[in-house]
C-alpha cells in the first residue's frame, strides 16, 4: 500500500482514528438538520393566544405525563384532509412551543387530543376516567379511578415553574410567587380568579372533578384536557396566513 | 483501569490503587443517596435513592469480598487468558431479562385486546408498562446480549484480555442498576415521556457514568491488541457505543424540579424537542438494534459457520455508509406535523438512501455461508442465526417504504409501525441474540456441546410461527385502520367513528397477544436448554446424531478480517 494515497488500513490500525472518523460520520446529519430548526425564525411562527401553562394545567399535564398517555394518544392533527375533517385544524408548531417535554405521540390506540378541550363536559371525563367503558363500551383505555381518590401534591409548583423558566418559558416573577394561590383559584368554585385570568388568559376555573372538598389529581387532569387546543382562535386566522 | 501499571507478582482480583478509588467514590455515592432519601420531595426519589444506597454498599461489600477470595485462593479468573467471567453474567442477564421483557410484552398485548387485566391498578396499567417492555427487551435483553458479546468478541479478535481489573465489572453491575431503576421508575411513574429514553436524570446521569466506563473498557482492549488490524465487528461495536453515548446525552438534556426530586422538564419544547427526540428514537434502532447488533453477526456468523466474511470490501462500504445516513433518518417520524417539511423530505431522501447500506449488511452476513450452506439443515444454531439476517433484510426494505411520506400518511400511528419495529426486534435482534448465546454457552462453560440442539429446533420453529403471526397481524390491524381513518361515505363525510376503528382492531390484538405466548415460550425452551447445558447435560441420544457441529472449543481461533 502506498503510503501518501488513503489506504483503509490506516483506519483499521488505528482504534482512535477510527473513534474519531466514527464521531465526525454520525456527527453530521444531526448538526444538519437539527441546528437550522433553531435558527430559522420561521420554524415556529408567532401565533396569538398560545401561553404558558398555567399551575393547574401544568400539575394536570405531569399526570398525564406520569401515566403514559402519549403512548396511545397522540396531539398533533397532521396536515391531512381525513385528520383535519375528524380533529380540527391541523396543528401548529406554536401550540407546542412551551410543551417541555413535546407530547405529539407516536400512536392511536386512541383518537388525537390535540384539539379535545371543550368537545366533552367535565362529567364525562369523570365517567370516563373512572371507567371508559361506561361512555365508550368499545374503549380499551384502562380505568383510572384512583385519580379522583388521589389529593393532588402541588408543594413544590413554584419549583416546577422555576425550572421551566431555565428551559426558556417566560414565567414572570409574578407568576412564580402567585403559583400556589393560581393554582388554588383555578380548582375552586367562586374563588376570585381575576389575578389568574390576567396572567394565563383563557384559563377555566372551576372544580373539574365534581367533588369540591378535594383537589384531586383528576381536578388537574380534567382542567389541562379541557384547555387543549383552546388557546389559538382560528377563526381569526380564517382568511389570512393558514388558509392554503 | 490501572491494571498496566500493576507489578507482575499481583494476584488479580485483589486491592490496587483504582480499587480503593472506586470504594471511596462507592461511599460518596452513599452518603448523597442516603440524604438524598431524607430530603427527597416526592416518595418515587425516596425509594430510589434507597436503592442507590443499598446498591453502592452492596459494591463496597462485593469488591472487598473478591480481594479476600483472591488472597485466599487465588483469583478464579488467574491463569486463563481472558476475563469471560463478566461474559458469563451477560450471559445469564440476557436471559433473565429477555425473559421479564417478553412476558411484559404478552401482558400488555392481552391488555390491548382485554381492558379489564389493566385491573384498574396505577402500577400495572398499560401505560406504565408499555415503557417497562420496551425498556425490557431492548436495554436490559439487548443491552446485556450486547455487553456479553462485545466483551467476548473484542478480546478474541484482539488477542488480549479484557482491560481493566473492576472496570468491566462495574460496567456489568452499574448497567444492572440502571435497569433497576429505570424499571421500578416506570411502575411508580417516573418518565421522561421520551419514548425509549424514559428514564429521569438522575437514571441518566448513573447511565452516563457506567457507558463512559464501557467505552473506555471496550477502547483499551482494542488500543492493546496482539492483531494488526482492528476486526470488523469492533467498528461496529465501537460505533454503537460512542453514537449510543452522543444521542444519550443530546436527547436527555433536563432540568430537574430540584435536586431531591425524581421530575424534570426537557430542555427543549416543541419542534426542536421532537426533532431532538426522533434523532435519538431512530438511531436507537440504528446503533442500539443495528450497529450494535451487526457487530454481533460479524463474530457469531462467521465462527459458526467456520467461513470469513464475505466480503471485506463490502463491509467497509456499507460501515460507513450505514453510520452516516442513519443519523439523518429521524424525522420520518414526523411526517405531516408541524415539523418544518425541508426536515422531513431531507428525512425521507435519507431513509430510503439507507436501504442500501442496511441491505450491503444483510449480503455481507448471508453470503458468509458460501460453502456452508449445508449447515443450515444440520445446525439449528446457524438456521436462527441466518434467519436473524434475513428478517433484517426484510425490515430494513420495509422501514424506507413506509418512510415514504404517502406510505406513511397511512402507516403512521398504526399498528403498522408497531409490527414493522417487531419484525425487527423479535426477527432481527432476538434471533441474532439467541443464535450468539446458543453459541456462548458451550464455549464459556467450558462444554462440548448444549444439552439439546433438538430444542434449538424447536425454540426456532416455535418462535418464528409466534413472529409471522405477530407481523401479520399487525400488518392487517395497522392497514385496515389506516384505511378506516381516511375512508370517506357517499355523501363525502368520514365513514368511519375512532372507536368503531378500535373495535376493528380486537381479533388482530388476540392473534398479536398469541404470537407473543409462542415468542415467550420458545424463549422458556432457551433458557432450559441453556441451563442443562451449564450443568453438564447431555440429552440422552443426540450426540450421535449431530456428530459434526464442533463447539468451538477447539475450533480455529478468532475469525480473521477478510483480507
Amino acid at each position: 500500500m502506498a503510503n501518501n494515497t488513503f489506504s483503509h488500513e490506516r483506519v483499521e490500525k488505528n482504534s482512535i482514528l477510527l473513534l474519531v472518523l466514527i464521531l465526525i460520520a454520525v456527527a453530521i446529519g444531526g448538526l444538519v438538520e437539527i441546528v437550522p430548526t433553531f435558527l430559522i425564525k420561521s420554524t415556529i411562527e408567532d401565533v396569538e393566544g398560545v401561553r404558558p401553562y398555567s399551575p393547574l394545567e401544568l400539575e394536570g399535564r405531569n399526570i398525564y405525563i406520569r401515566e403514559g398517555c402519549y403512548l396511545c394518544h397522540s396531539q398533533m392533527v397532521r396536515s391531512l384532509r381525513a385528520e383535519v375533517e375528524r380533529y380540527g385544524h391541523y396543528s401548529l408548531a406554536a401550540e407546542s412551543k412551551y410543551d417541555h417535554p413535546f407530547q405529539w405521540g407516536s400512536k392511536r390506540t386512541g383518537p388525537d387530543l390535540a384539539r379535545i378541550g371543550g368537545k366533552y363536559s367535565d362529567e364525562w371525563h369523570r365517567l370516563h376516567m373512572e371507567d371508559p367503558r361506561s361512555v365508550v363500551p368499545e374503549s380499551v383505555m384502562p380505568g383510572y379511578p384512583f385519580l379522583a381518590e388521589t389529593p393532588l401534591k402541588y408543594g413544590e409548583i413554584q419549583d416546577d415553574l422555576k425550572a421551566l423558566r431555565v428551559t426558556g418559558v417566560p414565567y414572570s416573577d409574578e407568576d412564580i410567587e402567585n403559583a400556589k394561590a393560581d393554582l388554588l383559584a383555578q380548582a375552586t368554585p367562586d374563588a376570585d380568579t381575576e389575578e389568574l385570568m390576567q396572567r394565563y388568559p383563557k384559563a377555566v376555573a372551576r372544580d373539574f372533578d365534581g367533588n369540591p372538598e378535594m383537589i384531586s389529581e383528576l381536578d388537574a387532569l380534567v382542567a389541562y384536557l379541557q384547555m387543549l387546543g383552546t388557546l389559538v382562535d382560528f377563526n381569526a386566522y380564517e382568511n389570512a396566513d393558514f388558509k392554503q | 483501569m490501572a491494571v498496566s501499571s500493576e507489578p507482575r507478582d499481583h494476584i488479580p482480583g485483589t486491592m490496587t490503587a483504582a480499587s480503593y478509588a472506586v470504594i471511596g467514590a462507592l461511599i460518596v455515592g452513599a452518603l448523597w443517596s442516603v440524604i438524598t432519601a431524607a430530603k427527597a420531595t416526592d416518595w418515587q426519589m425516596a425509594a430510589h435513592a434507597w436503592v442507590f444506597a443499598f446498591a453502592f454498599v452492596a459494591g463496597i461489600f462485593l469488591i472487598g469480598q473478591r480481594h479476600f477470595n483472591a488472597m485466599e485462593s487465588g483469583s478464579p479468573e488467574e491463569g486463563h487468558r481472558y476475563n469471560d467471567g463478566v461474559v458469563k453474567a451477560g450471559v445469564i442477564a440476557t436471559l433473565f431479562w429477555g425473559i421479564a421483557g417478553f412476558l411484559v410484552g404478552v401482558v400488555i398485548a392481552f391488555q390491548l385486546a382485554f381492558p379489564v387485566l389493566n385491573f384498574d391498578i396505577s402500577f400495572i396499567n398499560f401505560g406504565r408498562l408499555r415503557p417497562l417492555h420496551t425498556s425490557a427487551v431492548i436495554f436490559a435483553f439487548g443491552g446485556n446480549a450486547l455487553i456479553a458479546t462485545s466483551f467476548y468478541a473484542v478480546q478474541r479478535t484482539c488477542r488480549t484480555r479484557l482491560a481493566g481489573d473492576i472496570a468491566p465489572w462495574f460496567v456489568f453491575w452499574g448497567y444492572q442498576l440502571f435497569i433497576v431503576i429505570a424499571a421500578t421508575g416506570y411502575l411508580m411513574g417516573v418518565t421522561q415521556s421520551r419514548e425509549y429514553a424514559e428514564p429521569e436524570w438522575y437514571a441518566d446521569i448513573w447511565l452516563t457514568i457506567v457507558w463512559v466506563v464501557y467505552l473506555l473498557v471496550f477502547l483499551v482492549t482494542m488500543a492493546r491488541r496482539k492483531e494488526p488490524h482492528i476486526y470488523v465487528a469492533n467498528w461496529f461495536y465501537l460505533a454503537f457505543i460512542v453514537t449510543i453515548a452522543m444521542l444519550h446525552l443530546g436527547n436527555n438534556l433536563a432540568i430537574p424540579e430540584s435536586i431531591f426530586s425524581s421530575k424534570s422538564y426537557a430542555m427543549f419544547a416543541g419542534v426542536q424537542d421532537a426533532l431532538i427526540q426522533w434523532w435519538y428514537g431512530h438511531n436507537a434502532v440504528g446503533f442500539f438494534l443495528t450497529a450494535g447488533f451487526l457487530g454481533m453477526m460479524y463474530y457469531f456468523v462467521p465462527k459458526r459457520a467456520e467461513r470469513p466474511v464475505y466480503s471485506y470490501r463490502l463491509s467497509i462500504i456499507h460501515f460507513w455508509s450505514l453510520i452516516f445516513i442513519y443519523i439523518w433518518a429521524g424525522p420520518h417520524h414526523l411526517h405531516f406535523t408541524a415539523l418544518p417539511d425541508w426536515a422531513q423530505t431531507l428525512g425521507m431522501t435519507f431513509s430510503i438512501m439507507l436501504w442500501m447500506p442496511s441491505w450491503g449488511g444483510m449480503i455481507n452476513g448471508l453470503m458468509t455461508l458460501s460453502g456452508a450452506w449445508d449447515k443450515l439443515r444440520t445446525d439449528p444454531v446457524i438456521r436462527m442465526l441466518v434467519v436473524s439476517v434475513a428478517f433484517y433484510g426484510m425490515s430494513t426494505f420495509e422501514g424506507p417504504v413506509m418512510s415514504i411520506k404517502a406510505v406513511n400518511s397511512l402507516s403512521h400511528y398504526t399498528d403498522w409501525t408497531i409490527g414493522h419495529v417487531h419484525s425487527g426486534a423479535l426477527g432481527w435482534v432476538g434471533f441474532v441474540s439467541f443464535g450468539a448465546v446458543y453459541c456462548l454457552v458451550p464455549w464459556l462453560w467450558k462444554r462440548e456441546r448444549l444439552y439439546s440442539l433438538a430444542l434449538v429446533s424447536w425454540h426456532f420453529w416455535i418462535a418464528t410461527i409466534g413472529i409471522v403471526l405477530y407481523i401479520t397481524a399487525m400488518w392487517v390491524s395497522g392497514i385496515l385502520q389506516g384505511l378506516m381513518w381516511r375512508a370517506y361515505d357517499a355523501q363525502g363525510f368520514l365513514e368511519y367513528s375512532f372507536v368503531e376503528t378500535v373495535e376493528a382492531m380486537h381479533p388482530f390484538y388476540i392473534i398479536r397477544a398469541l404470537g407473543g405466548v409462542l415468542f415467550l415460550t420458545g424463549a422458556l425452551i432457551m433458557v432450559y436448554n441453556c441451563w442443562m447445558t451449564i450443568r453438564g447435560r447431555e440429552r440422552a441420544g443426540e450426540a450421535a446424531q449431530h456428530p459434526a457441529i464442533a463447539s468451538g472449543l477447539n475450533a480455529a481461533p478468532a475469525a480473521q478480517p477478510a483480507e
